[in-house]
């Protein structure tokens, strides 16, 4: 694909657009922090020390530490890694078990259609935190409840989107055209629907991820996510609380870390979708 | 209308029919023995066989499923193991907290987006709505727990003006019961309110540019009357949908805050019957917060019907 020099307009318009970058920078950051804690953070987080509770920031700690010694801005980069790794298996979820289903509504239609539309009904009656409740209830807390919990109810939001964007793309001549080429239904999905509504789900998965973001952290809040030794901005928040009178930033922290992160997220989002939206695009040309 | 209310009653009633299949399945068929997972394993054996006999285990699962359903149709959801007191007393005694929560945070969350969201809508592009606009973007990626977190910091530790949580009850009198619940409120009500906010913008955006707004104008209607009566009630179709789906983040988000608050409405109860391992409390609760969610889905389609009458048609 040679560069046009429409083609480099608009991907200078797009490099204009605030949104895109703000939201892209914020979400990189914060990706790289959490992929960083992989390898390094300042402090190991399941050291606990009493002789360095509750520090002011200084050079040896930058955010300063909570009541147990440790380090604030170690804690935070483990819990960018929880948060990033629920909502985006999450994510994942929604999108492998979602788009099929919505996929399949869309072409065959009738009972299919039917069924999958009441599947979309009754999972909605399940909201992340009721079902981590049902399944915290079984099994104990832990992570993988967190994932579940919010991975279930992105599939019919996927499924949703997948419908929508397949129907609308359906009876379009170029479907019908490889309909009369001989194409089978599966092909067509696959190479002419599928590539047509990628850019919605790319645009809704980015939302699914900041909401899963947010509903991780009230779930670990009230510790139906990730348990110790793991660090999530939730509990993090959780364990501020009682500390509140004597240190109030430990529960500024997690909180901006989190709205930071959405906020990025919804940015990209937003920016996504300007760029992607093919309607924008029609009225640009 | 009425057709169309009677239509969707009948799936209504089939959906909470699978909601309540599903969560009998998760959590009496799943764990295979319920009786154990509320004791733990080292119980002793004739404790189990006790509970087993009160939770009726020894009977075939679909004869136990529609025992409990009986049960859920006449109000009887059975007793609590740890606070051996009949779980309806219990949930409605939490309702009476959690319920009037959950309202107050959607009447609040109703009341600050339409002004808001009408006065964005009106001044499009200008310094209001620019203002509006990021302030409501900083308002979704709030999580509400957190702002409730920092409200009780400023107004009841910093300030003193409010005690920092717990419920006097309503026995304590409307006064005092009400502003027990303010701040949980607000905390609930806020990030609402900026997501309705935003649609009810936008989907004003869409409708005043309409051909019979023009009309209505030209016919010689002020900008209130026509917004009122032309472009809001057109524009309330997607703020219905979105307010239909915030009541479950609410019923969620009340969940939550009352744990900041130490309010003991039903999401105390919740957790402590996890923490207890008291699975006919959490059953019962579970269900009923789907019930709620479904519930307000049938209410809101209603409602669309009501606003629009070619959906009556579907």
């Amino acid at each position: 694909m040679a560069f046009t020099k429409s083609r480099l307009r608009r991907l200078r318009s797009h490099l204009s657009s605030r949104s895109l970058v703000v939201g892209g920078a914020i979400t990189s950051l914060v990706l790289a922090m959490a992929l960083l804690s992989l390898v390094w953070t300042p402090y190991p987080i399941d050291v606990l020390s009493v002789a360095d509770r509750l520090k002011g920031p200084s050079t040896a700690h930058i955010l300063g530490t909570d009541q147990y010694g440790r380090d604030i801005l170690s804690m935070l980069m483990v819990g960018a890694r929880t948060s990033i790794a629920v909502a985006l298996v999450a994510v994942g979820i929604g999108i492998f078990l979602g788009v099929p289903l919505g996929l399949a509504a869309a072409a065959r239609g009738g009972l299919i259609e039917e069924a999958v539309m009441r599947f979309n009904d009754l999972v909605f009656a399940f909201p992340a935190l009721v079902s981590a409740i049902m399944i915290t209830a079984i099994l104990g807390p832990g992570a993988i409840n967190a994932i579940l919990a919010i991975g279930i109810f992105n599939i019919p939001v996927f499924a949703r989107v997948a419908r929508g964007g397949a129907l609308a793309y359906k009876s379009r001549d170029f479907v019908l055209a490889a309909r009369v080429a001989g194409k089978g239904e599966t092909r067509i999905v696959a190479e002419h629907i599928l590539p047509n509504i990628a850019n919605l789900l790319i645009v809704q998965g980015t939302i699914q991820f900041s909401l899963g973001i947010l509903a991780e952290a009230g779930l670990s809040y009230v510790g139906l996510g990730a348990q110790p030794p793991l660090a999530t901005w939730g509990r993090m928040l959780n364990e501020a609380q009682t500390m509140m009178a004597f240190a109030p930033q430990l529960a500024l922290y997690p909180g901006l870390a989190i709205v930071v992160t959405v906020l990025g997220l919804n940015l990209l989002g937003d920016g996504l979708r300007d760029m992607l939206d093919p309607r924008l695009k029609r009225r640009e040309a | 209308m009425f057709a169309f209310a009677i239509k969707r009653f009948a799936s209504l009633l089939v959906t909470l029919l699978v909601a309540t299949g599903v969560v009998f399945l998760v959590m009496e068929v799943l764990p295979g023995d319920p009786a154990e997972l509320m004791l733990g394993v080292e119980a002793r054996e004739d404790t189990l066989a006790a509970l087993r006999q009160q939770l009726g285990i020894d009977q075939p699962a679909a004869l136990r499923y529609l025992t409990w359903l009986h049960g859920l149709v006449t109000g009887d959801l059975g007793t609590s193991y740890t606070y051996s007191v009949p779980v309806s007393e219990l949930v409605g005694e939490r309702l009476a907290v959690s319920l009037p929560l959950a309202f107050l945070a959607l009447l609040l969350s109703v009341a600050i987006a339409f002004p808001v969201g009408i006065v964005a809508a009106r001044h499009r592009g200008g310094p209001a709505d620019t203002g509006i606009m990021a302030l409501t973007q900083i308002g979704i990626a709030v999580p509400n727990f957190w702002f409730a977190i920092l409200l009780v910091y400023v107004f009841a530790i910093a300030l003193r003006l409010v005690p920092s949580g717990g419920f006097p009850g309503w026995e304590a009198g409307i006064g005092p019961a009400l502003s027990a619940l303010l701040l949980p409120a607000i905390a609930l009500a806020l990030p609402q309110a900026a997501i309705l906010a935003r649609v009810l913008r936008s989907g004003l955006i869409d409708t005043l540019h309409e051909d019979y707004i023009r009309t209505a104008r030209a016919k010689g209607l002020t900008r209130q009357a026509v917004l009122w009566r032309h472009a809001v009630r057109n524009a309330l179709i997607p703020v219905l949908t979105i307010l239909g789906l915030q009541f479950s983040f609410l019923i969620a988000g009340t969940i939550i805050i009352e744990n900041v608050f130490y309010l003991p409405g039903i999401g105390r109860l919740i957790f402590q019957a996890i923490t207890q391992r008291d699975l006919i409390v959490v059953k019962s609760v579970v269900t009923l917060l789907v019930a709620i969610v479904i519930l307000v889905t049938y209410a809101v389609d209603l409602a669309y019907a009501a606003v629009d009458p070619r959906l009556r048609r579907r």
